[in-house]
C-alpha cells in the first residue's frame, strides 16, 4: 500500500514521516515509534486503554488513523513526565493506591489529564463521568477518582 | 514495614507508560503470528487450502494439524486433552484450525483470511441440558480416556461429598430451589500475548502467564527437551485472574519458533481473549432442612457444572468449590452431588473464587429464603450457624480458623443492619467461604549482597495484587534493611526457583513464608560471621557485611521453602491451609420502571489474619467487589444456536465502568493473626466477589418482593419479575 507523508509533533518533537493510510495512530505510536506507554485493548473505542491527547483532547488512538495526525499534536504518557519524573498527577495515582497491574493506567492518567485541562476542580460525580470511557478490571475505580480529585486539589 | 501500606513495586513504572507487558517486547527478526479459527462451535474439518495463504507476500509458514507431529501432541493442567491445533474437528468457536507466521503483522492477517477451510457444521452441545441428552455429541473422544467407564457420555467427573444421612435427618421446613451461573469472562486488560524464540538447543517463552514452571513443564513434555532447555519468562500479568494460569497458546508458538528458527509473536485480540478463557457455568437444585430457629439440619446439592471442549482446570475448580457447597455452616447432615459437563464452548478455567461464587449464590440465597419463611432475621439466621474457631464444619477436615462471626457483624454494622431503611430500598448480607492451596510448594533465594542491599528471587507472578511489594516487606522486616534497598526477581525459570503457581491467594502464605525463611537462613549466617570475626552481637548488617567482605567482596545467600505435601486419600489432595472467608452486606435502591438497581452502599469484609499491606488490600477486596457486581449486575456470555458467542467483545460484553460503582464503597478487614502465613495473615484478594451476588439479590429481594435465582440480575430481568410479582 502507498505510504503518506505526514507531520506530526509527538511529545513536543516535530516528525516528518510517511504512513500507510491504513496504520491507525495507535499503531503508529506503539509500532513506529516505540512509544509503547499506550495501550492496545479492545481495538473497539469501548476500553480506554489507547487514549492519547489530540491537540490537548483525549482520543482512542485505536479510532484514529495516524495520517489523521497529520499537522497536530499528539501527547502520549511518555510525554507527561518530566526527566523520567512522574508529574503531580501520576503522583497522585501513585499515592492514593490506583495502580494494581497498570495497563490500563496510561490510559486513564491521559484521560484524567484532559478531565482536569477541561474542568480543573471536577466533583466526584464529573470525575466518574470523564472517566467512564476507561476500563479497569483490578481496581474499584475508587483510588482511581480520589487520586484524580488529589491532582486536582494540588492545582495539576 | 509490616502492616503499612507500602508504595507498590514498579508503580512508577505503570504510571509512566514504562512498565513493560509482553506486546511491549520487540525483538529483531520476529514473525508475527495469527490464528485462524470458523464462525460455529462445533464442526468437522473436511479439508484446509493453504494455497492461496502462502503466495501472500511475507508469509514464512502456515501451520495446521497436519503439520504437527503426530498424533498431534496433547496437553493441559490435569487431562492431555486440549491439541495444539484442532484435530478433525473444532470443538468451539474460536479453537484454531491454522497458525499464519509472517514478516509483518498485516501480512499475517491477510493470509490468514485467505486461508480455506472447507467445513461441516456439527450439532454442538452448548447447555447443561444438551450435555445430558443420551442422544448428545460426545465432546470428548471416548480413545482419549478408555478407561474411564463415563467415557461414552458428557461427564467428565462425577463427585459425591457428604456426611451424615440426609434421608434421616428431620427438619421442621425444607426449602427447595434452583439456581442458575452464568458464563462470564476474566476481562484481563491485557489481552493474552505469547513470544517464543529458539535459544541454544532449546526454546524461551515470553508469556504474561500466573504459572510460568508449569508452562515450562508442559512446554518440556511437549517437545521433548529437558526442563532445563524450556526457558519460561514471565512479565508481570496485566492483569490475569486466573485466566492467565494455564497454558493456552505457548505449546504452539514453541513449536513455530523452533520449526521457522525465528522469534515469532501471538498477540491474542480480546475477543480471541474471551473465546479462551471464561468462568464455569452452573445449575444448582438444592434442598435444605431447617428447624424452626433456623438450625441447619441438612443440605441436599444436586449441580451440575457446564465445562468447555476441554477440561483445562474446570475440574479443580468444581473439586474445590463443592467441598464447601454447604458454606462456612455447621451442617448436621450433608450430600453433595455434583457433575462436571463437557460442552462445545470456550474452555472455563480458574477464575478468582474458583467456583465460590457459584456455590455461594446457591446456600446464601438458601439462607434468606428460609429466614423469610421463619421470620427470622438475615443475620441472625447465619449467626447461628456459622462455625466457630476450631469446629471441622467439614467432618474430619481442617477446621474454622477465625472469628468468622466477627466479619459478620462488622458488615452487619458497617451497611446498618436493622435500621430504618427507605422504601424502594433494600438490604442484603451474604458470606462466602474458599478453601485454599492445599498441596503446594514454594522456594525463594534470597541474596544478601556485600552492601547491605538484597535480590529476593521470588517465582510468584504479580499480575496487579502487588506481591512484589509484600514480598519486599518480609524481607525489609526479617533482614531490618530498608525496602527500598530490596529488590524482587520474578518470572524466569531459568533465574528464580520453583514456585507451584500464582493461585488460590496462596502467595503470602507459601512464598511469604519461604522469603521469610529464606531471610532467616541469611540471619542465622550473619550471626555465626560475626562469632567468627568476633565481633559483638548487636553490630549493623552493614558493619558486619563490610567487616567480612571489605577485600575480595561476596554475598550471603539464603535459601527457603513452604511445602504443603500430598493427602493420599483425601478428597482435595490435601486439607486448605487456611480458608478465605468473606463478608459482603450491600444497601441498593431499585427502580421499579426500568429494574435498574441503585447500589447506594456496598460493603466487604475480608478474614485476612493480618493486612502485611493495608492499602494493597483495600484495593484487591474493592476491586473484587466490583468484578463481583459485574457477574451479579451486567455480565453474561451469550450463546447463538450454534454455539457462537453473540456478545463477542467489549463492546456487546459489558464489565463494570465508573458509572456502575455504588455510591459508597467500602472494604474492611478482620486481623486476628491466626493465619498460617507470616505474622498470622492468611491470603487474600478472592473473598471480595465471593459473596457479591447473593447479598445483592437479597437486597433486591427486600426492596422489591420479588426472588430471582439466575444472573445476571439484569435491568430486564428485575423488571419482569417486578411484572410477575404485580399480575
Amino acid at each position: 500500500m502507498s505510504s503518506t507523508p505526514i507531520r506530526v509533533t509527538v511529545n513536543g518533537a516535530e516528525r516528518e514521516v510517511e504512513v500507510a493510510p491504513n496504520t491507525t495512530l495507535l499503531d503508529f505510536l506503539r509500532d513506529r515509534l516505540q512509544l509503547t506507554g499506550t495501550k492496545e485493548c479492545c481495538d473497539l473505542g469501548e476500553c480506554g486503554a489507547c487514549t492519547v491527547l489530540l491537540d490537548g483532547r483525549a482520543v482512542n488512538s485505536c479510532l484514529m488513523l495516524a495520517v489523521e495526525g497529520d499537522a497536530r499534536e499528539v501527547t502520549t504518557i511518555e510525554g507527561l513526565s518530566e526527566n523520567g519524573r512522574p508529574n503531580a498527577l501520576q503522583d497522585a495515582f501513585l499515592a492514593k493506591g490506583a495502580v494494581q497491574c497498570g495497563f490500563c493506567i496510561p490510559g486513564q492518567v491521559m484521560a484524567a489529564r484532559y478531565l482536569l485541562s477541561r474542568n480543573p476542580h471536577p466533583t466526584l460525580a464529573e470525575v466518574r463521568e470523564g472517566l467512564s470511557g476507561n476500563l479497569c478490571r483490578c481496581g474499584g475505580y475508587v483510588q482511581i477518582c480520589e487520586a484524580v480529585l488529589a491532582a486536582s486539589e494540588a492545582g495539576t | 514495614m509490616i502492616g503499612t501500606s507500602q508504595p507498590r513495586a514498579g508503580g512508577l513504572a505503570r504510571v509512566t507508560g514504562r512498565q513493560q507487558f509482553i506486546a511491549d517486547i520487540n525483538l529483531d527478526h520476529t514473525l508475527h503470528v495469527k490464528l485462524v479459527h470458523l464462525d460455529c462451535g462445533h464442526a468437522r474439518i473436511v479439508a484446509i487450502d493453504t494455497a492461496a495463504a502462502s503466495e501472500v507476500y511475507g508469509v514464512v509458514a502456515i501451520l495446521t494439524a497436519a503439520d504437527l507431529p503426530q498424533p498431534v501432541p496433547r496437553f493441559g493442567p490435569v487431562h492431555d486433552d486440549r491439541p495444539i491445533l484442532a484435530v478433525g474437528e473444532t470443538k468451539y468457536h474460536g479453537q484454531p484450525v491454522a497458525a499464519v507466521a509472517a514478516e509483518t503483522k498485516e501480512a499475517a492477517e491477510a493470509a490468514a483470511e485467505l486461508v480455506r477451510v472447507e467445513y461441516e457444521a456439527l450439532p454442538g452441545v452448548y447447555t447443561v441440558a444438551a450435555a445430558l441428552d443420551p442422544d448428545a455429541p460426545l465432546v470428548l473422544e471416548p480413545g482419549l480416556r478408555p478407561d474411564d467407564p463415563l467415557r461414552h457420555s458428557n461427564v467428565l467427573r462425577e463427585l459425591n461429598y457428604g456426611w451424615g444421612d440426609v434421608e434421616a435427618a428431620k427438619a421442621d421446613l425444607v426449602v427447595e430451589n434452583s439456581y442458575a451461573f452464568p458464563m462470564v469472562t476474566h476481562f484481563a486488560i491485557e489481552p493474552h500475548a505469547f513470544i517464543a524464540a529458539p535459544d541454544d538447543g532449546g526454546v524461551v517463552i515470553w508469556t504474561a502467564t500466573q504459572n510460568p514452571f508449569q508452562t515450562q513443564r508442559i512446554i518440556a513434555r511437549v517437545l521433548g527437551l529437558p526442563l532445563a532447555r524450556v526457558r519460561v519468562i514471565a512479565p508481570d500479568p496485566g492483569g490475569a485472574f486466573g485466566g492467565k494460569q494455564h497454558p493456552k497458546y505457548e505449546p504452539l508458538v514453541a513449536l513455530l519458533a523452533l520449526r521457522t528458527g525465528r522469534p515469532v509473536r501471538l498477540l491474542l485480540t480480546l475477543e480471541e481473549t474471551f473465546q479462551e478463557v471464561r468462568r464455569t457455568s452452573c445449575e444448582i437444585h438444592v434442598r435444605t432442612g431447617f428447624q424452626a430457629d433456623g438450625t441447619i439440619s441438612f443440605q441436599d446439592i444436586q449441580s451440575d457444572f457446564l465445562l468447555g471442549a476441554y477440561a483445562d482446570v474446570a475440574e479443580r475448580v468444581i473439586t474445590k468449590a463443592n467441598y464447601l457447597a454447604c458454606g462456612p455452616y455447621r451442617v448436621p447432615d450433608a450430600r453433595i452431588t455434583v457433575r462436571a459437563l463437557l460442552s462445545h464452548t470456550t474452555p472455563s478455567t480458574a477464575f478468582r473464587g474458583f467456583g465460590t461464587p457459584q456455590v455461594s449464590w446457591a446456600h446464601e440465597s438458601q439462607l434468606d429464603d428460609a429466614a423469610r419463611r421463619l421470620g427470622l432475621d438475615r443475620v441472625d439466621i447465619r449467626l447461628r450457624n456459622l462455625a466457630r474457631k476450631g469446629e471441622a464444619f467439614v467432618p474430619g477436615d481442617t477446621p474454622c480458623d477465625g472469628d468468622w462471626a466477627e466479619s459478620v457483624r462488622k458488615a452487619a454494622g458497617a451497611i446498618e443492619w436493622g435500621s430504618p431503611i427507605a422504601a424502594g430500598r433494600g438490604r442484603g448480607l451474604a458470606v462466602a467461604i474458599k478453601a485454599s492451596a492445599t498441596t503446594g510448594a514454594s522456594y525463594s533465594i534470597v541474596r544478601l549482597h556485600w552492601d547491605g542491599s538484597a535480590t529476593v528471587l521470588a517465582g510468584t507472578s504479580d499480575m496487579g495484587q502487588g506481591a512484589r511489594t509484600v514480598l519486599a516487606q518480609v524481607a525489609a522486616h526479617e533482614l531490618g534493611i530498608p525496602i527500598d534497598s530490596i529488590k524482587v526477581v520474578m518470572g524466569d525459570t531459568a533465574a528464580v526457583p520453583f514456585d507451584l503457581q500464582t493461585s488460590a491467594s496462596r502467595s503470602t502464605v507459601f512464598m511469604g513464608q519461604a522469603v521469610a525463611r529464606a531471610c532467616r537462613d541469611i540471619n542465622a549466617q550473619l550471626r555465626q560471621m560475626a562469632a567468627d570475626l568476633g565481633l559483638v552481637a548487636n553490630v549493623s548488617v552493614v558493619e558486619l557485611l563490610r567487616a567480612r567482605f571489605s577485600e575480595v567482596r561476596g554475598e550471603v545467600i539464603g535459601v527457603g521453602s513452604y511445602r504443603s505435601e500430598h493427602q493420599p486419600g483425601h478428597p482435595l489432595g490435601g486439607s486448605p491451609s487456611f480458608y478465605e472467608f468473606s463478608c459482603t452486606a450491600s444497601e441498593v435502591e431499585v427502580d421499579e420502571g426500568t429494574g435498574e438497581i441503585l447500589l447506594v452502599r456496598h460493603v466487604t469484609v475480608a478474614d485476612v489474619g493480618k493486612a502485611l499491606n493495608p492499602q494493597h488490600v483495600e484495593m484487591q477486596d474493592e476491586g473484587a467487589a466490583v468484578m463481583g457486581l459485574g457477574h451479579t449486575l451486567m455480565e453474561h456470555i451469550l450463546l447463538d444456536d450454534s454455539g457462537r458467542i453473540r456478545n463477542l467483545g467489549a463492546l456487546d460484553y459489558r464489565i463494570p465502568t465508573t458509572k456502575d460503582l455504588p455510591l459508597e464503597m467500602l472494604a474492611l478487614v478482620v486481623e486476628n493473626a491466626d493465619g498460617p502465613g507470616p505474622y498470622g495473615s492468611k491470603g487474600a484478594g478472592e473473598g471480595g466477589l465471593m459473596a457479591t451476588a447473593p447479598a445483592v439479590a437479597s437486597a433486591v429481594t427486600e426492596a422489591t418482593g420479588v426472588v430471582i435465582r439466575d444472573l445476571p440480575l439484569t435491568p430486564e430481568r428485575v423488571w419482569r419479575a417486578i411484572q410477575s410479582r404485580d399480575l
